[in-house]
Formats: structure tokens, C-alpha cells, sequence
């Protein structure tokens, strides 16, 4: 085998931090952008929050062929559902149909996913199902490698009845926390909001995100670090 | 198997008498002959008018470079080509199967195939196989809704990217990309920054070697470029040139291709409501 295959061919997995958080309204729901294969970044700027229906959204974790391949097929379902039922599908139905085929196909599959979406039902509503394909409805559903840095954060700052805005930045802080500390994430941060308005996508590029404990300012090149830190202390005279 | 009970007819159905010995054998350290992989660099981007894709043309055998001009790009549809890397059998295959199901839906439809009908079938194909068909891909191609360029990964994972690569040399070829690539190219200065990427493959990767391949696809046209570039051309060739016996035939047939499409002519009102 070639030298680098080996790792190249392991299966495209998508390391991951991946948040929805409900508010005052709607939900707002997060995710970083690294896909990566191994040790390579395959991507550095994918999209984890993918759309289901108009009203409906959902952030992928795991295998990114397995969580692909789920997504298309809610996708296609919620279509047919769609039309037949001459109305918009509300998010329960969206995230059991996830279920239903995460909990089936429990032994081939290696996802989890989180569904968020508003509809004039019951509101802003998120639905985490983790690997083994249970149904769990939450005020707030993290997932992915990057969660394990995040529940302490979120039990503190989680309140109920927050604003739009205020979800927002606390989805923001806690993505870019997570891709500080968690190696498998990366990239930017995205942002899907949806009320009854709609939907609005937000996007904040990795050298727009906050910086924490220890992290360096980002850089075009290291040269610029260098000529820096030379050029800054006073010469001393002799 | 002889030393059955009766001596009636033989039966039929598989034999699995060998699979016992073949499982001592490789306890024992026999390592099973590998299939012909392609260690490759595959490339594509996307540019003012269309797409890019490129290829190097090494195929290796484990350390053996088997085939040291072999073709990569595949053709797809008249508007989709694709580059493949990884196990050759499967590339050719999975790209031979979808390129036959969509020419029968072109003329199912009367309409050109678009890029992403290309995307589906190939990402259901591998995802049913679980990433044992070992075809990672690069498809690229210009249809009704603009310029499209993806990646396939064999477990059956896509991408849609500006500007991709795959194979061994992904990371070199990327490297290129990842320092000069910029939006809105133009065809020459694609080509060039496409040909950069494979012969950083070629000279920095073991299993990527000899001549780039390009493939420029714009809309309603395509430009096939076997061998734009040839970094490693042969420095010694023998004076008295090489003779053949006197047997050898030559192949004096004339091959004649078929037309590229037939043409459809849409007849009627359209549909309405």
C-alpha cells in the first residue's frame, strides 16, 4: 500500500461539534465545517446543517456517507409527505421518520443526528437522535466529538426563554469553544435560524471567531509572527 | 468431498473445500495478490466558464508501476467527465455503468444529463457496496444549471467544492490549490494551475508518475487534452529502432466511431397547467 492510502481510504467521518438550541420563538442550530478522513482534512468548509424541508433543517454527525444517505431519504420522504398532505410537515414528523430509519438500520449505521425546524403546531422544536436511534425531544441538543468540551458550558449558560440574538451568540461561543479544544473540528462556524419568519444562514469565518485561553491571533504567516515579535523590542543603544 | 458416504451423482452448488485451506494459508503469512490500484493524483476546479479536470497517467501494482500512460479521466455523459482513483477495475466500472444508465435517460428524456443525476447514481452504487467497490472520484461537468464540480468517496460520502482533489497525491496536488487557486480563472490560467497540482502529484507522490491528462469542460463543449503535459519523456531510445518478427501483424483496419448522440427533437406543446 501506498504511503499515504492507508489513511486516506478509512471511512469519511466527520469529527464534529454539532448544536441546536431552542429560544423565545424559533431554534437556532450550529455546527463547525471540518470533514476529515484519518489524520486530512477533506474538506475544510462543508455543510453539516442541511435542509429537509423548508421548515426543517438537520445538523449531521458520524460517517458522512451514512449521515448523507439518511438525510436524502427524510429528505424524499418529507417531499411525498409534503404534497400529500397538502401542508408543510411539522419537525416531529421529520425527526421520527429519522428514527425510524437510524433505529432500523441501527447495526449498518454510524450517525447522529440533530433536527430542528419550526412549525405553527408546536413552534420551535429540536429533536437529538444519537447513535442507536432513540427519539429525544430537548430545550438544547449538542452532539459530535466536540460535545464532551460542552455539556458543563451549556448547563451553565442555557437559559429558558432567551432571545434570538442571544441564542445566537451562545451557539457561536460554544462552536468556536469546541474547535479550540476539540482536534476534529474546525474550520468556520455556521448558523441556521429558523421562527416563523423563516429561515436566515449565518457564516463566520475561523479568523472572525472569538479567541480563548491560550489560542494566537490568526496569521497569513508564521514570517508575520516573526518579524513581529524582532521588530518589537526597542533596539538598545550602546 | 470424495469421501462421502454413497457414491451418488455429484452434486451441484458451490464448493467451499477451499476456504479451510486458504484460511490456514494466510494464518501461515501468505499474503493474497493485491489488486491493480491506481496511486494516483486526481484533480478538478472550477473556472469563469466551465470546469477542469486533470489526471496523472501512472496505474502501480503495490511497488510495480503496471501501466505508465493509462487514462483516467472517464467519460460520463457528452458534458460529464470524471477522474478516478483507487482499485482501476472498479473505477472503470462504476463510471462504464453510470454513463450507459444516463445515455438510456437522455434518451428516455430527450434532455442532457446534469451533473448531479451523474452524483446520485454513483454515491447509491458505492453506498450499497459499503466502500468495497474502492472508487474514489472526481466528477466535473457543465449542464443546464452551470458548472458543477464533486467529490465521491468510496463509502459513498459527496462533496461539492470550487476546487478538489483526490488519490495519493490529494495532498500535494492540494498543497498547489490551496495557495493559489482564486475565483473567476480564466481557461489558460486554469489549465496551468490544474496541471501544477498534477505534476506536483507526479514529482512528490510515489504512486502518481509521468504525463498529465486534462480534461476543459465548458458550456456546450468539451476539450480533452490526453497528454497536455509530458514531464518525464524517455531520454534514450535505441539507434537501430527495434524490429519486429516477421509474423507480427499489422492492424490495418479502419475504426470507425459512432456519432456522439443522436439528435432528439423535442415535438409538441409544452405541458401545461
Amino acid at each position: 500500500m501506498d504511503p499515504v492510502s492507508g489513511d486516506l481510504n478509512s471511512p469519511h467521518s466527520m469529527g464534529t461539534t454539532i448544536i441546536g438550541v431552542t429560544y423565545n420563538g424559533g431554534v437556532v442550530l450550529g455546527a463547525d465545517s471540518r470533514t476529515s478522513t484519518g489524520m486530512y482534512v477533506a474538506n475544510r468548509a462543508s455543510d453539516k446543517i442541511t435542509q429537509l424541508t423548508d421548515n426543517v433543517y438537520v445538523c449531521r454527525s458520524g460517517s458522512a456517507a451514512d449521515s448523507q444517505i439518511v438525510s436524502d431519504y427524510v429528505r424524499y420522504f418529507l417531499h411525498q409527505h409534503t404534497i400529500q398532505l397538502g401542508q408543510p410537515a411539522t419537525v416531529k414528523v421529520a425527526a421520527n421518520l429519522v428514527r425510524l430509519l437510524s433505529y432500523n438500520n441501527k447495526n449498518m449505521l454510524q450517525t447522529g443526528l440533530i433536527i430542528g425546524g419550526w412549525d405553527k403546531y408546536e413552534g420551535g422544536k429540536i429533536y437529538g437522535i444519537p447513535l442507536g436511534g432513540t427519539l429525544l425531544e430537548q430545550p438544547f441538543a449538542i452532539g459530535g466529538s466536540g460535545s464532551t468540551y460542552l455539556y458543563g458550558f451549556f448547563d451553565q449558560a442555557w437559559k429558558e426563554g432567551m432571545t434570538q440574538d442571544e441564542a445566537e451568540k451562545l451557539v457561536v461561543k460554544a462552536v468556536s469553544l469546541a474547535i479550540a479544544r476539540d482536534g476534529a473540528s474546525g474550520g468556520v462556524v455556521r448558523t441556521v435560524t429558523i421562527n416563523s419568519e423563516g429561515v436566515t444562514r449565518k457564516f463566520f469565518p475561523g479568523d472572525t471567531l472569538p479567541l480563548w485561553h491560550e489560542e494566537l491571533e490568526p496569521h497569513n504567516s508564521l514570517l508575520d509572527i516573526l518579524s513581529m515579535s524582532t521588530s518589537s523590542p526597542v533596539p538598545m543603544d550602546s | 468431498m470424495s469421501k462421502a458416504g454413497f457414491d451418488g451423482p455429484p452434486k451441484g452448488g458451490f464448493s467451499f473445500d477451499l476456504c479451510k485451506r486458504n484460511e490456514m494459508l494466510v494464518q501461515k503469512g501468505l499474503r493474497a495478490p493485491s489488486f491493480l490500484k491506481t496511486g494516483t493524483t486526481i484533480v478538478g476546479l472550477v473556472f469563469q466558464d466551465g470546469v477542469i479536470l486533470g489526471a496523472d497517467t501512472r496505474a502501480t501494482e503495490g511497488p510495480i508501476v503496471a501501466d505508465k500512460n493509462c487514462e483516467k479521466i472517464h467519460y460520463i455523459a457528452p458534458n460529464i467527465y470524471c477522474c478516478g482513483a483507487g482499485t482501476a477495475a472498479d473505477t472503470e466500472a462504476v463510471t462504464d455503468m453510470v454513463s450507459s444508465q444516463l445515455t438510456l435517460h437522455r434518451y428516455h428524456t430527450g434532455r442532457d444529463s446534469r451533473v448531479v443525476t451523474a452524483l446520485t447514481l454513483l454515491k447509491s452504487h458505492l453506498f450499497s457496496y459499503q466502500g468495497h467497490v474502492s472508487a474514489a472520484l472526481v466528477l466535473g461537468g457543465v449542464d443546464v444549471t452551470g458548472p458543477h464540480l464533486h467529490t465521491i468517496y468510496p463509502h459513498g460520502s459527496t462533496d461539492t467544492l470550487p476546487y478538489a482533489t483526490m488519490g495519493s497525491g490529494s495532498l500535494a496536488a492540494m498543497a498547489i490549490f490551496e495557495s493559489k487557486y482564486k475565483e473567476g480563472l480564466t481557461k489558460d490560467e486554469g489549465i496551468k494551475l490544474v496541471a501544477e497540482a498534477i505534476c506536483s502529484g507526479i514529482f512528490n507522490d510515489l504512486g502518481s508518475g509521468s504525463n498529465v491528462d486534462i480534461c476543459v469542460l465548458t458550456k456546450g463543449n468539451k476539450e480533452y487534452l490526453r497528454n497536455y503535459s509530458s514531464p518525464n519523456p524517455r531520454t534514450y531510445i535505441s539507434e537501430r529502432g527495434y524490429e519486429f518478427s516477421k509474423k507480427t501483424e499489422v492492424l490495418l483496419t479502419k475504426i470507425t466511431p459512432l456519432k456522439d448522440l443522436v439528435e432528439v427533437v423535442e415535438a409538441g406543446d409544452a405541458m401545461e397547467e
